[in-house]
């Protein structure tokens, strides 16, 4: 046998074990997506991997093997035993149908919207703040400087559950229970620590030439911020980006305590269809679904910056 | 002042650096430093926060006055069975995600579509623990008679077993259960810091060892893994904070079963089922004690990078 033959010969468990343990990983995935898919009758009679066998039972050859009722349902929050549109769209519908609709406060369509409107302001507000601060951080010198920012990095690791309470107290008591502006803020002041940490450490290594000849053609800390650090700081920006909204839109304890059901947000929604509601499982996978495509989507167009944001040092509290 | 003087643009006097921190400075100061500062504070009053712990001691009962809440926080049973079951995480959870982590990095660093393979792993990264939880929660899906729909007991009654109640078997299977779908999350994480790591390693090491007759178990285990090791040790640390603070997998998946609690579902039940701030804040509190020896550790990390810059 000629060595190149030997080399790929001895390669082939290296190559069975990777694509065994990649099979592996998407496995629970791939089931959740064709579960989803599946009618709900099949989804609790057969498992999901028989989805492309031949049915046994005759009942159900004349019923679709795909569908998209699932989706139609867990977004408009029909809970029922039919079809959405047999049930609640004809002349009289079900009672069932009472409360259901895109806008349904028990919809996954209305909490994709929710939150979107809770993870964009979450994601823009401390990425802001956090390069107005790593600007100074860098490239401003101020009495405390060193000290102030030691303590910043410091509270990197104080955990979301110290700050719960508190703020929640302070809530109730000013009406923020239950608000967008509450969590915003929340969400904005537990990420800074991490972001000021990113962003001064991208900001803080840019070439001080650039810095001091901006200077002497008269720029002032604003133009130099606006014009000079944040265009360089871009990757660094988007790294946190990509990380601070995956955060929120993945985030169910800050939701759970500060929005609860009067605002449900996705992970909300899914959580306590879970835990309080014992919705099916065909409900379930496409609301799982409905919830992934955003990250899902963010995760394959801009993988190279969630890649540098992981190694510029998650320690994220 | 160093060797270097600081660029005159730096010298704007305080007004300027001010307004440039006084938005974050505000934020931090009042949703992370008073909070935390707050909580230590109600950690040593009753369940309303109103008095001091103390007049929540019975005659007759074991009796730490102001320490009242941490008495039950260390000494109840619920409480220790939430402490058990997070060491239990740290163990596996830690150790399957770095393991898991290196090995992949290692293997996938051998062929052509290593980043397609990375990819993969690291793709749970993206999606929520609650999601998560509903693709596993199917995984480990148990009817007690029937056709299975859940995949690990139609094998398990395939091969003509019984099907096992993953998620309510206790005291361990359970949280095992529970403990796969966090390495199945956070392995990626892991893989993505050490590959980086392992690529960082210059070649001529690694040929050297090999021309002096090193096999490649040896030169993994003498040259690779000793000189990522400061990696692997940010990666353990890094991980063992997130799992001390695992909340959400539980939440969803655990259905509220007392066997497969810890601390962070703990603290969650005692303030917004139980009412209990006292004894909640008294819990974050302990979890902030466990997390700051680690703290301390990134600190000194951070400093050591500055001092080589």
């Amino acid at each position: 046998m000629s060595d190149k033959a030997k080399r790929i010969l001895g390669s082939i468990p290296l190559h069975v074990v990777i694509i065994g343990l990649c099979i592996l990983w998407l496995l629970p995935t791939f089931g959740l997506l064709i579960t989803s898919l599946r009618p709900f009758q099949d989804i609790n009679e057969t498992g999901w991997w028989t989805a492309f066998l031949s049915r046994r039972d005759p009942e159900a050859a004349d019923r679709p093997r795909f569908t998209l009722n699932n989706y139609v349902a867990a977004l408009v929050g029909y809970r029922g035993r039919k079809t959405y549109a047999e049930a609640c769209l004809g002349e009289n519908p079900d009672p069932d149908c009472a409360g259901t609709g895109l806008m349904s406060p028990q919809g996954m369509g209305r909490a994709f919207i929710n939150s979107l409107l809770v993870t964009i302001p979450a994601t823009i507000l401390p990425v802001l703040f956090a390069a107005f601060a790593a600007y100074a951080f860098s490239w401003l010198e101020f009495r405390g400087r060193q000290l102030l920012f030691a303590i910043l990095v410091g509270l990197q690791v104080v955990p979301l559950q110290m700050t719960l309470i508190p703020i929640y107290r302070v809530y109730t008591k000013f009406g923020l229970n239950g608000t967008f502006l509450g969590v915003w803020l929340f969400h904005t002041g537990f990420g800074l620590p991490y972001a000021i940490y990113l962003l001064r450490n991208f900001i803080g290594s840019l070439p001080r030439d650039v810095f001091e000849s901006a200077y002497l053609d008269g720029a002032s800390p604003w133009t130099a911020f606006f014009r000079l650090a944040l265009p360089l700081a871009t990757p660094a920006i988007a790294s946190l980006t990509i990380f601070q909204f995956l955060w929120v839109w993945n985030d169910l304890l800050v939701a759970l305590v500060f929005l609860g059901g009067t605002t449900p947000v996705l992970t909300y929604q899914i959580s306590n269809m879970v835990t309080s509601l014992g919705a099916g499982w065909h409900l379930l996978t496409a609301a799982a679904f409905i919830s992934m495509v955003v990250p899902l989507i963010v995760f394959f167009s801009m993988q190279r910056f969630f890649v540098r944001g992981i190694l510029a040092g998650s320690v994220k509290g | 002042m160093n060797k270097e003087r600081a660029p005159k643009i730096m010298q704007q006097g305080l007004l300027m650096p001010l307004l440039f921190i006084i938005p974050a400075l505000l934020i931090l100061t009042f949703f992370v430093v008073y909070p935390t500062i707050n909580t230590i504070g109600l950690s040593f009053k009753d369940a309303k926060g109103e008095q001091s712990a103390a007049v929540m001691c019975q005659e007759g009962q074991p009796c730490w006055g102001p320490f009242e809440n941490y008495r039950h926080v260390l000494t109840d049973e619920v409480m220790l069975l939430a402490f058990r079951n997070n060491a239990l995480w740290i163990i596996l959870m830690v150790t399957g995600t770095t393991g898991l982590g290196l090995l992949i990095a290692v293997l996938v660093d051998r062929v052509k579509y290593e980043p397609l393979a990375k990819a993969v792993i690291f793709l749970p990264m993206a999606i929520s623990f609650v999601g998560a939880g509903i693709i596993w929660g199917f995984v480990y899906d148990y009817k007690s008679y029937g056709s299975q729909i859940g995949i690990l007991n139609a094998i398990v009654t395939g091969l003509g077993g019984k099907p096992i109640p993953w998620l309510t078997r206790g005291p361990w299977l359970n949280n095992i259960c529970l403990i796969i779908v966090g390495v199945w999350m956070w392995t990626g994480f892991c893989m993505t810091i050490l590959s980086a790591a392992l690529k960082g390693v210059p070649t001529e090491v690694l040929e050297a060892a090999r021309v002096d007759g090193a096999n490649e178990w040896t030169v993994f285990w003498k040259v690779t893994v000793p000189m990522i090791m400061p990696t692997i040790t940010v990666v353990i640390t890094t991980m063992v904070v997130n799992v001390l603070k695992i909340f959400d997998i539980v939440y969803v998946m655990g259905g509220g079963q007392p066997g497969v609690q810890v601390i962070a579902t703990r603290m969650y039940q005692e303030q917004f089922i139980k009412y209990n701030s006292g004894l909640s804040s008294a819990i974050a509190v302990v979890l902030l004690l466990l997390i700051v020896p680690v703290g301390y550790m990134n600190i000194r990390r951070f400093q050591q990078q500055e001092v080589m810059r």
